[in-house]
């Protein structure tokens, strides 16, 4: 049996996040992490990552830059 | 959200100067465009002026839009060139033809963090990745905000790209790769080597803070 070691596993949470392993190899992906720890930790904080930033703020636009581009637009000739 | 007229109905309109239409994508998409454009410049009114100057370029332009990629992509390429040639203006950023992306085989997290061979499990842990404090319910301290835009702009360009649009803007990865015309291999190293930046600096505030 081809056992993964955790520095292959560390390369391979994005694909397995993403979809993109062989079912073979989410397999053995997930039968690593079944057993250890320390992966099945690091694929958390890498949720988590992806999910601060998602939290980022988004500033929407200014009320008078809002107003600005609408009157632009309106008065653009065509 | 509601989701937006399709691009052939969107496009349309906003050439028939259909004010609700440009409201609608104005609303829905400078947030966005304001936070990636943030990563570019060093600051939040730079940003803001950045997303100005590329919606006046789309009002300038969408006459002559072709619909060979999505609006949203083809509005993104203008961002990212505005804010590019802000960025090198203001010395925050290198053009970025000269920043050569970290080679996709190099480890992304400190082969140090590993057994070797001859030790008892080589390839794995010395110590699991300590634990991170509980998640803050939605909004981030001010702190974790800060590192995570001094991480993205610390990223080479594809790289901050892929993971703002992916992670922070909740793109398909189909898009992203439009954008940037690179495959979806691709795109999938660039977010992995981006996360695992961003992934490391957090351990390393939080593990600070848990030490001071
Ligand atoms: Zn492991």
């Amino acid at each position: 049996m081809n056992e993964l070691e955790c520095r292959q596993v560390v390369e391979q949470v994005t694909a397995y996040l993403e979809r993109a392993l062989t079912p073979a190899e989410e397999q053995a992906f997930v039968d690593h992490l079944a057993d250890c720890d320390g992966c099945d930790r690091y694929l958390d904080q890498i949720r988590r990552t992806a999910q601060a930033l998602e939290a980022l703020p988004a500033d929407a636009l200014t009320a008078e830059s809002r107003a600005a581009l609408l009157e632009t637009f309106r008065t653009r000739p065509s | 959200m509601d989701d937006l007229p399709v691009d052939s109905v969107l496009v349309r309109r906003l050439c028939d100067r259909d004010e609700s239409a440009f409201a609608l994508v104005l609303d829905r998409w400078s947030g966005g465009m304001h936070r990636l454009a943030r990563s570019y410049v060093s600051t939040e009114e730079s940003a803001a002026e950045v997303v100005q100057e590329t919606w006046l370029a789309v009002i300038e332009g969408i006459d002559h839009f072709e619909g060979r990629s999505s609006l949203r992509t083809w509005i993104y390429r203008i961002l990212t060139n505005t804010a590019k040639r802000r960025g090198v203006r203001e010395h925050r950023m290198i053009p970025s033809d000269e920043v050569q992306d970290t080679g996709s085989g190099e480890p992304t997290v400190d082969p140090r963090r590993f057994q070797s061979a001859g030790d008892p499990f080589p390839g794995h842990w010395w110590e699991a990745p300590a634990v991170w404090p509980a998640p803050e319910s939605g909004v981030l301290g001010q702190e974790v905000r800060e590192l995570l835009l001094a991480a993205l702009a610390e990223l080479p360009e594809r790289q901050r790209i892929v993971i703002a649009l992916r992670d922070a803007e909740g793109w398909p990865a189909e898009e992203v790769c439009e954008l940037l015309g690179i495959t979806a291999a691709n795109q999938r190293v660039l977010l992995h080597r981006a996360r695992a930046f961003v992934r490391g600096k957090l351990e390393k505030y939080y593990t600070q803070e848990a030490t001071s």
